[in-house]
């Protein structure tokens, strides 16, 4: 199973973690990214993640693979979310697991940070005064 | 040469396309970026964050081919 997963279903947190667990670990960091209710001072009520998965999925496993070899952490596993998200649901999860806690923290930092600018996933944020935007694509606009 | 070009996120909505067929002089990602936005005027205000050809990340000075699949990227928000 590939260590970077996209999914359009809620992701089981329990199974997530389970596939992570190992003996020799004495430490487990799971990070979770929910969907939050409001951005730079507007009201959010839901999300919608779109994901161009041939590029998701390849970029992903590499970012893993880069956290294992950095910080030479024993697992690691991450699932993010395509499609219409409600408040409060997982958007992202990241697990690492390892003998130590330190290279667990730093490792599981490293996949998220990464995960947020390399991967093609872009969000759309529905607010109650009925607009919708595109998150981060006001920085693209240029005057010419 | 010919190409096709896809377009995601907001690009689709400035372009009302996802993909098109495009017959082009340009030689590079950069040169062909700009000639689709002399066709959608609603790319126009947008700069391309990635760009991708044949399903790998590259350069904006890449060599293109016939028949290649150009990938426009806005910039990402994931997470």
């Amino acid at each position: 199973m590939n260590a970077f997963e996209i999914t359009g279903k809620a992701i089981d947190l329990q199974i997530f973690r389970e596939r992570l667990l190992d003996l020799s670990c004495g430490a487990y960091v799971q990070f979770d990214g929910w969907v939050r209710d409001h951005n730079e001072g507007q009201k959010v009520l839901q999300l919608e993640y779109e994901v161009y998965e041939p590029l998701a999925l390849k970029g992903g496993q590499k970012i893993i693979e880069e956290a294992i070899e950095r910080f030479g952490v024993s697992h690691a596993h991450a699932i993010h979310r395509s499609g219409l998200m409600r408040l409060s649901e997982v958007a992202v999860v990241v697990g690492v697991s390892s003998p130590h806690r330190s290279e667990a923290f730093d490792a599981c930092r490293y996949i998220i940070d990464q995960a947020k600018v390399r991967l093609p996933i872009w969000k759309k944020e529905y607010y109650e005064n009925g607009h919708a935007e595109w998150v981060n694509c006001q920085r693209c606009a240029h005057s010419g | 040469m010919k190409f096709r070009v896809k377009y995601f996120a907001a690009f689709r909505e400035a372009t009302g396309a996802g993909s098109e067929e495009i017959d082009s002089r340009a030689t590079s990602p950069a040169e062909l970026f700009r000639e689709c936005a002399r066709r959608h005027h609603g790319l126009q205000r947008y700069s391309s964050s990635l760009v991708a050809v044949n399903d790998e990340i590259t350069g904006w000075d890449a060599e293109l081919n016939e028949n290649d699949e150009v990938l426009f990227f806005p910039p990402v928000a994931g997470g």
